[in-house]
């Protein structure tokens, strides 16, 4: 059985979903405006040839008619970046102001981090934590290509990241953009179906936990932590939000976007979660035409 | 641990995840070679035009020898991390070296020492081709740049030499466009 099958019960029309599972995904890029405004990178854009559409809900994510957005002059100059669609959702939610502090608990490659570091205006602090040195070395060229100034790169276990080397304050947001396991990106990996296994939903699901508290410790009272990953595993999501809900001091908020999104679920393999996980957001790819995901806002304490 | 506490060790000075803020001024130096943030600011001034307020927001910080970092903000020093802001910068050498990124950044700005190439150029040269070519001003290190999408856009950094260009665009960094 594909693993994509599991996920029937949860979505409302199947053969679609199967149907935009089995199809590439369109290419798309982020405007970046610390390198250059939106209006100049779309005249780029057009004087290179490269048609682009705007997506409704964000006007620096464009889609664009070119295989290797990579090989433009507007990449060269650091005024776009190969950003999928949907992943460019949770740092809209992070929703951070410049001059905050915010944390980016795994932030390799950082495709997320450099756009906090965009929404901040390049002001402020972004600590971009990952496990992965060979990752963050990734990271490191993307955020410098991007022109970002603002970013502190760590190389942690997130589980016990320490605030120590920044002061000891807490962060005014987090981000946790999970390891997991991925079927959202099978438009882009097929490979993570075959790869997909029981046993490493439950090891990245301890991980994932671990993970998220460390970052609702770590944000001021008040503060927001955005938790997101790429998997429909209920499992690594709302299981996940469960776990921390009871363990931490801290509630789910709504989330206002103009993506089309199903609510989180409370219910799977029977297990039941607390009522409140129903307002993380799912993305199906058949709805937007895009990869797989699920985001959640927490408020830290109350 | 302050500027104070390494001065004059040398293994200390070259902690390679410690980043320690430069001083204001060379007055205020305490570690050997450290150029100062006025130092830094003028010399951007000096070599390209570009307008000290330009680096208002920013502190600047050394990893290792002679490596200086921009960070947008303020934060106690010295900071334990792989990096902080974006690099800048190659000092502690006869001839203080901008980085590709800094070019990109802040070249827009500049005044002078600025090459401006046409498009197939412009291609050699983020293809990491060093390339003849006339120039009457300075030797040394030049910002590199195009016309591109509505006006000057800096492409990163060149060094001129008897009637040469040699692009200094890192080879990771080099593209066939
Ligand atoms: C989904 S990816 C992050 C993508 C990234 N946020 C972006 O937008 O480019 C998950 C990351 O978590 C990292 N990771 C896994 N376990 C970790 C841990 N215990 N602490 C910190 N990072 C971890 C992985 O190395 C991987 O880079």
């Amino acid at each position: 059985m594909d693993v994509l099958e599991r996920y029937e019960p949860l979505v409302d029309d199947p053969e679609a979903f199967y149907e935009t599972c089995r199809r590439p995904l369109p290419t798309t890029v982020r405007a970046n405006p610390i390198k250059a405004p939106v209006e100049r990178v779309r005249r780029a854009l057009d004087d290179e040839g490269v048609a682009w559409t705007a997506s409704e809900w964000n006007p620096h994510v464009m889609t664009v008619e070119t295989d290797f957005p990579g090989n433009t002059w507007a990449n060269f100059h650091g005024w776009i970046h190969g950003q999928e669609e949907v992943s460019a959702l949770p740092p809209v939610v992070v929703d951070p102001r410049p001059g905050e502090r915010v944390f980016d608990a795994c932030a390799a490659p950082g495709g997320k981090t450099t756009q906090l570091a965009a929404l901040m205006d390049d002001e402020g602090l972004v600590v971009a934590n990952d496990s992965n040195l060979g990752r963050l070395s990734a990271l490191r060229s993307n955020a410098e290509r991007l022109g970002v100034t603002n970013v502190a790169v760590t190389n942690r276990d997130a589980r016990r990241f320490s605030l120590d080397p920044f002061g000891s304050e807490p962060f005014d947001r987090a981000l946790v953009d999970a390891p997991c396991s991925c079927e959202g990106t099978v438009r882009k990996n097929p490979e993570v179906i075959d790869e997909w296994s029981q046993s490493h939903v439950e090891h990245v699901a301890g991980l994932q936990k671990g993970i998220l508290r460390r970052a609702v410790q770590a944000t001021k009272e008040g503060g927001v932590v955005v938790y997101s990953t790429c998997t429909f595993a209920p499992e690594e999501n709302e299981a996940v939000l469960d776990h921390v809900l009871e363990a931490e001091d801290c509630r789910i908020l709504p989330i206002d976007t103009d993506l089309e999104t199903r609510p989180g679920v409370t219910e799977w393999d029977g297990e039941e979660y607390d009522p409140q996980v129903a307002d993380a957001v799912r993305i199906y790819p058949h709805h937007n035409d895009t990869g797989g995901f699920f985001c959640a806002k927490l408020e830290v304490g109350g | 641990m302050s500027d104070e506490d390494v001065e004059g060790n040398d293994l200390d000075q070259n902690v390679s995840h410690r980043l320690d803020r430069v001083p204001n001024t060379a007055t205020e130096r305490t570690v050997e070679g450290r150029p100062s943030r006025e130092e830094i600011v003028d010399w951007w001034q000096e070599r390209f035009g570009i307008p000290p307020e330009t680096f208002e927001g920013h502190t600047f910080w050394e990893k290792g020898a002679g490596k200086i970092w921009a960070y947008a903000g303020n934060l106690d020093s010295p900071i334990e991390a792989e990096s902080l802001g974006m690099s800048v910068l190659r000092t502690r050498q006869e001839h203080w070296k901008p980085t590709t990124e800094a070019a990109q950044r802040w070249g827009e700005e500049a005044t002078r020492n600025v090459i401006v190439l046409d498009r197939e150029r412009a291609r050699r040269f983020v293809a990491g081709e060093d390339q003849e070519i006339e120039w009457d001003g300075d030797w040394g290190y030049l910002i590199v740049a195009h016309e591109f999408a509505g006006g000057r856009a800096p492409l990163g950094v060149g060094l001129y030499l008897h009637g040469e260009l040699r692009s200094q665009i890192p080879k990771g960094r080099r593209r066939e466009i």
